[in-house]
């Protein structure tokens, strides 16, 4: 059953940002930053843990679980540490894909060549 | 004048069917990602017996790591052109602008090309989401208390 939730869930989300993108003057980049922001909001009332509740793994697909995966890593640290873990906490949970996409785009643009 | 002329045009030469057509193309695509991410989801908590937290971890790895791999390769790029938002709003669209931006500027040198312009184009992905965590953060403190 996740499996179809996941689909419902995921390609709804990349289904609005094509709307957007066909219908705004806006580029991929605008729609990739604006879907961080809404993963962000959607988490200050747990809406979106109710989504990785729903969908499972097809929750965590789309752009948007970058911002709330930053604000859950965040609010990790507040628990100890007060508004000061705000600053320590925000790439806890983020970092392996932050790290991954550096550390392989930077070996694999070693190996491959661009092309057109 | 001119460019309201020249928008008249585009908007009359471009089929009203080409968004039903892209938007059903991205659902689709997006909605297949979403099954592969679950479904590594499952495979790495059955093999590597691990929490469904700790296996979203590996399975937003495994997809960067294709996005990037695929991208190097230059099958990615046509499959971006043709599935549009269903393969860039999912994770690999984060690997896949940070991937060709390190392709793309690799001539320029190892410091000046691939380290300076790697975040050319995900940077606003990581800054924004940073800054509206920042803010939604504090918010989250003041209404649900952390």
């Amino acid at each position: 059953m996740t499996y179809l939730n996941s689909f419902i869930f995921c390609g709804v989300v990349c289904l609005i940002g094509q709307l957007i993108l066909d219908n705004t003057k806006l580029t991929p980049g605008h729609i990739t930053t604006i879907f961080v922001v809404v993963g962000a909001f959607l988490d200050i009332f747990n809406i979106y843990d109710k989504f990785v509740l729903w969908a499972g793994g097809g929750a965590l697909v789309p752009i948007t679980s970058f911002g709330h995966l930053l604000i859950h890593g965040a609010m990790d640290t507040v628990n100890n540490f007060g508004v000061m873990g705000l600053f320590m906490g925000m790439f806890d949970l983020t970092s392996s894909g932050i790290v991954a996409a550096i550390v392989f785009s930077f070996i694999l643009s070693l190996i491959f060549k661009p092309r057109d | 004048m001119e460019k309201a002329a020249y928008n008249k045009i585009v908007k009359k030469n471009t089929p009203s069917e080409n968004i039903l057509k892209n938007a059903i193309i991205a659902f689709v695509i997006g909605g297949i990602m979403g099954v592969i991410g679950n479904a590594l989801v499952q495979f790495y908590s059955y093999v590597f017996d691990l929490s469904s937290k700790d296996a979203s971890v590996f399975m937003i790895i495994t997809l960067v790591f294709l996005g990037c791999f695929l991208t190097g390769l230059g099958f990615f790029d046509k499959w971006v052109n043709f599935a549009r938002c269903g393969l860039i709003v999912p994770i690999t669209g984060f690997a896949h602008a940070m991937m060709s931006a390190a392709l793309e500027y690799r001539k320029e040198g190892l410091v000046t090309g691939i380290g300076m312009n790697m975040f050319k184009l995900a940077g606003s992905v990581i800054i924004f989401g940073v800054v509206s965590a920042y803010i939604f953060g504090i918010l989250r403190i003041i209404i649900m208390g952390g």
